[in-house]
């Protein structure tokens, strides 16, 4: 029998990008009924992408998706979700003011009519006892007064409850993030069960025993490709790690050896797990999965230091944001203003700014690190991604701050951009400027003097020099493997 | 880009532009013989509203959410009390005036103090405050009106090189805003706490400094707001602030400013301003009554703020 | 199992206790006043400004604030006093009228992404426009049967609190009960789930808004029956009392979290606030502080309970 015709969904040479960074780059996944597929991969391997194609919330540039042997078309999420597929994502898709039951009426279109509160208990409850039997979690209970554990598994039964339309394929994505052990546990029986009984399941987990004791099959993604695709029996916790890594490429190389820190101490920090501390001059990365605690760190360590009251004269540190829109730019703002903001103490007298000197030091940096616009009074949003992070750098080096965090600044920048960062942040660091550097790239990280490890929320571990490599990482990274 | 094509670019235009043919078509009923008495009421009586409105910008400026509906009670609250304090006497001008000053600080301290100390949005926090400001004004004044002092009632209501003089203090304070806004770093920092306050925050703005400081200024200007309008009315009303709350939110948003924060704009203040007065002189004029003049205000109100709402989506 | 209030239930006993309290203070400094005659002196205003309240709660649920709704109740006002008193016909087709343009309002702020607080403002003043164009100066008459449905004097209980519950009742069945309710307060609490879900956000907000109309409309008759005459300024403190009866009563400005019978609640208690202070002999001047102060209290109470739900849940 051929392959596409019995898939659940089969997903053909997708390519996806996101301006000039490739997320899919021809990636071939097909879901066969019965079976349970095992997705691992290191940040930005195109996991969360390929997702997204399946339940229909992005539509790939090339490539095709089909299901039950039929190309479709016009694939979207009510389409996906006529055909059965459903997901567990991350954040939480309930409304939180809402009561269990109620979300269920939300999720299920056509549960309405009169007696439809006793037609979502018995639904939701009734996939509950299933999936987490002696659960203990009232239906009534609003959404946002359950712990995160309890929020985790009405996600999952909600994912696997029938209204009409039976779950055919259950996306589930990191869904043992916030569950005990015995929680998980009941959770991988029933995808056991599940599957059995001729369902589909796409299983995302950083916890690689999980996936190699749940997964029929096993698809390895590397810098938006499949790397590796195997019977999960084909795999052990050591192969799973080699596969996410570069199977052969020269580790050393980028990093000029440095001296090792023996500068003071600038900033020290009781986090979760080990301690951090911050050395004059030192580039420390902060590695591990995207939205394990690294950010909080960083937001930590900035709080500490600033004030919310007072204007400070002298900063100790200053900050450079990932997500641009959120907590980067000021989007009605020029982009001297922009740059000039977080200066202004050292561009005024007696809080009167001072256009001249603005206007110099704004034309000094646009020199020092080529932004590219014919004129800084154009507004920000006039600017390419990667320039408007490099206003965002300019702003930040041009304060008198010794530490600089850096919050996964690089995401969606071009490699030439990146590069010429690159340079600069080792010109400052020589010249003693301390960098703390969040980041989901591996190239990014091993550029640093050492590196924090996280996971959950937790610093789990500490390389230093040599020990810096993406092998050491990755393993650090996903439990169950020995460092 | 020529010079007029950038001048039209300019958000504050549309309402001086506006106000300007209101302004002729009123004074061209009677051919232009009521051209300084129209002109002069339009300064006079605009003059509460930019002082008002500069203070509720400034609030505005700070985001969504920003708002100080203690206004109209801070008004009436100062101008009673300073009446009362002053009572008819020209030598207690001086501390009429600090006592109005005291009172507006008095009441922003509050304001933030609730928007803080009970995390509860600006709108709920000024909103009680209100209430408690209100009934201060009802209790203080019981019913009596007392005269303002001659020098100061004069004042109020009089001339210089034909301006009238209310409209010069609001002339000066308006500079003053604009000074604080264009020139100075506070003016940056609320501009940037306004665009977006995590970005402010992690820019290393001092955020809760910044708004504080901003309604404490707020308040300031509404009490001396209604200090003045005390003594031009020849008394303190219960009611006299109540215009001033849609008043006060109406003409920041007409004159240009963003009513999602971060963008202010002095000049259309004034322009907003004129031409809310001028719009129900020239419907007087005419012979029109209230009502259609409210409904116009309204339907003014709504097409600014549609026509800002496409304007910002067509840019993006 | 061991016994936990949900937050829904913590929502509404801070409202009950805050009105049982200042009802207890009340009946102490004035025995009389706990009799079938004072309860609805105490309470017989409280009908419309609970109707105000529950739709200033029903716009608050889509993450919206209206702020016309003074002027919109007192237009009723006077539409009632006048057509439909004299053109039964022509005065309800103008309060349809006035519940389809609220609808549409809802439609538009959703569409063109326009800040509701200022939309409300300009509406406001149109309203205002059209009850002066009405009612130039005070007058009108209530229909006799609006009258005689706020004066009917049923057993057992005044009108006043029995209207209170009715309405309490009916709004915790449409918000609370009912299908669109879930979807209205859903969209509160996250519209992207609700609109991955397959629903239209667009009708949904345009129904809320329209379900708000409705309720004011009720609140403008209701006042008439009270007053027996209109003028064109008669609710403009509605617009603050009904923010402040849906935040007393437990309601939140974002997040779709609100309670139909704690806002019933919130506007008795804001009610009551002035009788209290009577009672005590305290000069009326203070009636609105009062309503400013209480109001803190309860935000600050609430504060503080909240905290302590944190500190447990944290351990």
């Amino acid at each position: 029998m051929n392959g596409i015709q019995k898939a659940v969904i089969a997903v053909d040479g997708a390519k996806v990008s996101f301006g000039a960074v490739k997320a899919l780059d021809g990636v071939t996944l097909r879901v066969m009924p019965g079976e349970c597929v095992g997705l691992v991969g290191h940040n930005g391997a195109g996991k969360s992408t390929i997702v997204s194609v399946i339940n229909g919330g992005l539509t790939p540039q090339v490539g095709s998706v089909a299901s039950d042997g039929e190309r479709l078309e016009r694939y979207g999420i009510n389409a996906a979700r006529v055909r059965g597929v459903r997901c567990v994502f991350q954040e939480l898709s309930l409304c939180p003011n809402l009561s269990i039951v109620e979300n269920t009426r939300i999720m299920h279109r056509d549960l309405g009519g009169f007696g439809w509160r006793t037609r979502a208990e018995k639904i939701i409850e009734q996939s509950l006892d299933t999936v987490f039997p002696g659960h203990n979690i009232g239906s009534s209970r609003a959404v946002g007064d359950l712990s995160i554990a309890e929020r985790q598994m009405v996600e999952i039964a909600m994912a696997f409850s029938d209204a009409g339309i039976a779950p055919r394929l259950v996306i589930l994505d990191e869904p043992t993030s916030s569950l005990d052990a015995s929680l998980a546990r009941q959770m991988l029986d029933h995808v056991r069960r599940f599957v059995a009984a001729g369902g589909s399941v796409i299983f995302i987990s950083h916890i690689l025993h999980e996936i190699l004791e749940t997964s029929d099959r096993i698809v390895v993604m590397k810098d938006g490709r499949v790397v590796a695709e195997r019977p999960a029996h084909g795999f052990d916790h050591h192969g799973l790690v080699e596969a996410m890594g570069t199977v052969a490429k020269e580790e050393t190389g980028q990093r000029s050896s440095r001296e090792q820190p023996t500068a003071p101490l600038i900033l020290s920090h009781q986090a979760a797990g080990l301690s951090f501390t911050a050395h004059e001059g030192e580039i420390i990365g902060l590695a591990g999965l995207a939205g394990h605690g690294q950010t909080e760190l960083l937001l930590a360590l900035h709080a500490a230091q600033s004030s919310n009251w007072r204007p400070e004269r002298d900063p100790l540190v200053t900050f450079v944001a990932g997500d641009r829109r959120l907590n980067g730019v000021f989007e009605l703002w020029s982009i001297l203003r922009n740059f000039s903001i977080a200066s202004l103490g050292d561009l005024s007298r007696r809080g009167l700014i001072l256009a001249q000197e603005e206007e110099t030091k704004g034309a000094d940096w646009k020199r020092r690190i080529e932004i590219r616009t014919p004129d800084l009074d154009n507004r920000i949003l006039s600017l390419s991604g990667g320039n408007q992070q490099k206003v965002l750098f300019a702003r930040a080096l041009a304060t008198r701050a010794r530490i600089v965090l850096m919050d996964d600044p690089m995401r969606g920048v071009d490699v030439g951009t990146k590069q010429e960062v690159y340079k600069i942040i080792r010109e400052e660091a020589a010249r003693g400027r301390t960098f703390v550097w969040y980041s989901t790239e591996m190239d990014e990280v091993r550029l640093c003097d050492r590196v924090y490890v996280f996971r959950e929320g937790r610093i789990m571990d500490e390389l230093a020099a040599d020990a810096v490599n993406e092998t050491n990482i990755i393993a650090a990274s996903f439990s169950g493997v020995p460092a | 880009m020529t010079p007029l094509l950038r001048l039209f670019g300019k958000p504050w235009i549309w309402s001086w532009l506006a106000s300007f043919i209101v302004w002729f078509l009123t004074i061209m009923v009677t051919l232009g013989a009521s051209t300084i008495g129209v002109s002069q009421a339009a300064l006079t009586f605009a003059a509460f509203s930019v002082i008002v409105g500069l203070g509720q910008m400034f609030v505005i400026t700070l985001g969504p959410g920003n708002i100080d509906l203690s206004v109209p009670a801070t008004m009436t609250f100062a101008g009673t009390v300073a009446l009362k304090l002053m009572n008819v006497e020209n030598g207690m001008i001086l501390p009429g005036l600090l006592a109005t000053i005291v009172i507006g600080l008095v009441v922003g301290l509050c304001n933030y103090s609730l928007i803080k100390a009970l995390r509860i949005p600006p709108i709920i926090a000024t909103l009680s405050m209100s209430f408690i400001v209100q009934s201060a004004a009802i209790w203080t004044n019981r019913g009596l009106r007392i005269k303002p002092p001659s020098v100061l009632a004069d004042f109020a209501t009089s001339n210089t090189l034909g301006a009238p003089n209310v409209a010069i203090v609001a002339l000066l304070l308006s500079i003053l805003a604009w000074f604080l806004l264009e020139k100075t770093i506070y003016g940056r920092w609320i501009s940037a706490i306004g665009q977006s306050m995590p970005a402010a925050r992690m820019a290393g703005i001092p955020v809760d400094g910044v708004r504080f400081v901003t309604y404490l200024f707020c308040a300031v200007l509404a009490s001396v707001a209604g200090y003045l309008l005390a003594c031009f009315s020849g008394g303190a009303a219960l009611n006299m602030g109540s215009e001033y709350l849609l008043m006060s939110i109406a003409v920041v948003v007409i004159g240009g400013t963003a009513v999602a924060g971060g963008d202010s704009n002095v000049p259309g203040i004034w322009g907003a301003s004129l031409f809310m007065f001028l719009v129900v002189s020239m419907l007087n004029t005419y012979g029109l009554g209230a009502g259609i003049r409210l409904i116009m205000t309204g339907l003014i109100i709504i097409s600014v703020i549609m026509l800002a709402g496409g304007r910002r989506a067509g840019m993006r | 199992m061991t016994f936990r209030l949900s937050s829904d239930a913590m929502r509404l006993a801070i409202p009950a206790l805050s009105l049982t309290l200042l009802l207890a203070a009340v009946f102490w400094l004035q025995p009389r006043a706990m009799s079938y005659v004072g309860l609805n002196l105490l309470f017989n205003l409280a009908v419309p400004i609970a109707l105000a309240t529950i739709a200033q709660m029903i716009v608050m649920a889509v993450n919206d604030l209206d702020l016309s709704m003074g002027t919109f109740v007192s237009f009723i006002a006077c539409v009632t006093a006048t057509f439909l008193r004299d053109t039964p016909v022509t005065g309800v087709l103008i309060l349809v009228g006035a519940i389809a343009t609220y609808a549409g309002l809802g439609v538009v702020i959703h569409l063109r992404n326009l800040p509701s607080i200022v939309v409300t403002l300009g509406m406001s003043f149109v309203w205002g426009g059209l009850a002066v164009l009405l009612l130039p100066a005070p007058g009108g008459q209530s229909p006799d049967w609006v009258r005689w449905l706020m004066t009917v004097k049923p057993p057992l209980a005044p009108m006043a609190i029995v209207a209170s519950i009715i309405i309490a009742a009916v709004a915790h069945l449409v918000v609370m009960r009912s299908s669109l309710g879930v979807l209205i307060r859903g969209i509160g609490g996250n519209p992207r789930s609700v609109e991955r879900a397959g629903w239209s956000i667009v009708a949904a907000r345009g129904a809320a808004y329209g379900l708000a109309g409705f309720f004011a409309v009720l609140a403008g008759i209701a006042l008439v029956g009270l007053t027996t005459s209109a003028d064109a300024n008669i609710a403009l403190r509605y617009t603050l009392l009904s923010i402040a009866g849906v935040i007393l009563g437990g309601g939140e400005f974002i997040g779709g979290r609100v309670s139909p019978i704690g806002a019933v609640i919130g506007a008795l208690t804001l009610t009551l606030a002035g009788s209290f202070l009577s009672f005590l002999r305290i000069s009326a001047d203070w009636q609105i502080g009062a309503q400013g102060a209480i109001l803190i209290i309860v935000l600050a109470f609430r504060l503080m309970l909240n905290r302590l739900e944190k500190q447990e849940k944290g351990r």
